[in-house]
């Protein structure tokens, strides 16, 4: 910025950005110190006088062990994380061959295959989830983890196929005609010579889709009944909530515990991540 | 591989093609495999597989369950428009039309307003500039089933702990029950959405006004142009094709939203927060009514069928000029 003092700065500047990620952050951090606290003090209303609503005096693991001793989060984590591993492979192995195919080859029907690929992209899982739950049982998938491993590419491969399609096209297609020329197959050039420059974009795919595929629910509410297929998000909302009873405690602490991997791959990967998200906006 | 030097390179055309596929196919799989056309259709069949199966059969399906009377475990037979004319006369379904709207529209301008705001600030260098971006992205990342839980707890009538600030500060003396009346449940889920949606907003906004020349801004400084007018005469109108996708990407996702509305409200009280989604829901899930309620989610396809036609006629028309 070209001009500003410090109060200037303070007030237009770092003011907004702390309102923006104290706003932005706030609710993490209600889940960590519910998480934590015990439910005497959980349970306090909140014009009672020592009401303490941003720490606790006497933090407890309680509603943890709760969480993994007497509901079955154990396995609705390797769930979610198996389906999510599963169908995030399917996605770009098919996302890497359509996004190749339409980046690079020149056949009649590029132009409206890239355009169909790119509408389902569009359609959202609230549109179909009826259907396609009659489907699923036809094919007597209901209930199993291969329900949303099918069916969770639906929306992963077109945004897999359309990022991976723009990264393509980044790369100079001489490095391809130079392995041509020594002999390399059209298949051994892209094997070998593009997806290999395109790793990042690859990296970038995958990350996206694995956070998409954790996050999914729709699906996963209709297709999964029983409590050992679930998955996290379907699993804390239909097992720590009794009628009206909500267990808040454990309830925090699910979604503590559910949110952690996928945090975890998510900092691990932060510029990968951002270029996936741009990336699929600029198409 | 002599035979065919450089073919289906960068400048070649159609017909240089042609020629090839002819002498190739009389050879082994490893030369049907040369043939762009062949390849290109293998190489797509994976993907057009399983969207075929999982999203055209479905939405094929999707309109025939509408126009029966299907219920769990009964096919049903035709019944004509009989679903949506019910739709049509159903008080609640007018209701979650008008909220599905009012809840798409007034969220798409404050995430906007919003996203573009903390855009423009992240652009700045600062220190720990990376981190903030990190960390600003967590409400898009997290689960929305589980953030949402962190929200509905803090919306608790009893237990708020937005109310404590609030009466703290001195601005109330009764409690809120945020979700409890019907147009203040309305507001406060739409306010979480904003929560989740301004992030998305932000960093893809923020990539966008990276790739404007700051040396524009600078010049125009010299010349003695504000820094509002210089957001309005440069920023804005270079920003707006980014704009563009981040919005009408955004406003497909925030119509057919369903995560959110089923968490904090689950369409109450009294029917008063339903949108198409956890409507088609209650009535085909809850109910089981599955012709009835495929007919309600297809009350999202009118809309998205126009975003989507204006979102490629936008691809198109950049991809020309």
């Amino acid at each position: 910025m070209i001009e500003g003092s410090r109060t200037r700065k303070l007030a237009f500047f770092y003011g907004p950005l702390l309102a923006f990620i104290f706003g932005l952050l706030f609710p993490f951090y209600w889940m960590l110190v519910t998480t934590f606290r015990p439910d005497g003090e959980l349970y306090r209303p909140w014009n009672r006088a020592n009401y303490t609503p941003f720490w606790t005096t006497s933090p407890t693991l309680e509603h943890i062990r709760y969480l993994l001793s007497e509901t079955l989060f154990g396995t609705w984590l390797y769930n979610t994380m198996f389906i999510s591993l599963i169908s995030t492979a399917i996605s770009l192995f098919c996302g890497l061959l359509a996004g190749y195919a339409l980046a690079r080859l020149r056949f009649r029907l590029a132009g409206s295959l890239g355009t169909s690929i790119f509408v389902t992209y569009l359609v959202p899982p609230t549109l179909l989830f009826i259907p396609l739950a009659e489907i699923i049982r036809a094919f007597r998938l209901a209930d199993t983890p291969w329900a949303l491993i099918l069916t969770y590419p639906t929306f992963l491969i077109p945004f897999c196929t359309w990022l991976l399609m723009g990264y393509f096209k980044t790369i100079p297609k001489e490095l391809e005609e130079c392995a041509r020329i020594d002999g390399a197959s059209r298949l051994q050039a892209m094997v070998r010579i593009i997806f290999p420059i395109a790793m990042p974009g690859i990296l970038s795919a995958g990350i996206f889709a694995f956070t998409l595929s954790w996050n999914e629910f729709i699906y996963a509410l209709v297709f999964l009944s029983t409590t050992q297929q679930k998955t996290i998000p379907v699993g804390v909302v239909s097992e720590l909530i009794r009628g009206d009873v909500f267990f808040w405690g454990p309830l925090m602490a699910g979604a503590l515990l559910g949110s952690i991997p996928v945090a975890f791959v998510y900092a691990f990967f932060v510029e990968h991540y951002v270029a996936g998200l741009t990336g699929s906006v600029k198409g | 591989m002599t035979a065919e030097p450089i073919a289906g390179g960068a400048g070649d055309a159609a017909t240089a093609v042609l020629p090839r596929a002819r002498v190739s196919r009389s050879r082994g799989l490893g030369h049907i495999l040369e043939d762009e056309r062949i390849l290109a259709y293998l190489l797509l069949a994976p993907a057009a597989i399983i969207l075929g199966v999982f999203i055209a059969y479905p939405f094929g399906r999707g309109v025939w369950l509408s126009l029966t009377n299907a219920t769990v475990g009964n096919p049903g037979s035709y019944v004509g428009l009989k679903n949506f004319e019910r739709a049509w006369n159903d008080t609640i379904f007018h209701q979650t039309t008008v909220n599905t709207f009012v809840y798409t529209g007034v969220t798409t301008v404050f995430k906007l307003a919003f996203g573009l705001w903390l855009a423009v600030l992240l652009n700045r260098e600062f220190r720990a500039k990376r981190y903030a971006r990190a960390f600003i992205l967590l409400p898009f990342i997290i689960p929305t089933v589980l953030s949402t839980f962190a929200w509905k707890w803090m919306f608790d009538p009893t237990f708020s702990v937005i109310n404590w600030c609030l009466w703290r500060l001195g601005v109330i003396t009764q409690r809120i029950n945020w979700l409890g009346g019907e147009h203040l449940a309305l507001a406060s889920v739409m306010v979480v959405n904003v929560w989740r949606g301004v992030p998305f907003y932000a960093i893809s906004l923020l990539a966008g006004l990276q790739t404007i020349n700051p040396e524009l801004h600078e010049a125009a400084a010299i010349d003695g142009a504000a820094a509002w007018q210089r957001f309005w005469k440069i920023t804005w109108p270079l920003l707006l094709p980014v704009t563009m996708v981040v919005v009408l990407f955004s406003v497909i996702q925030t119509f057919a939203d369903f995560q959110l509305v089923y968490v904090l409200t689950g369409g109450g009280p009294a029917n008063a927060t339903h949108v198409f989604a956890t409507y088609a829901y209650q009535i085909g899930v809850g109910a089981g009514l599955l012709g009835q309620g495929a007919a309600i989610s297809l009350a999202l396809f009118p809309v998205l069928l126009i975003v989507v036609i204006l979102q490629l006629w936008y691809i198109r028309r950049t991809d020309t000029t």
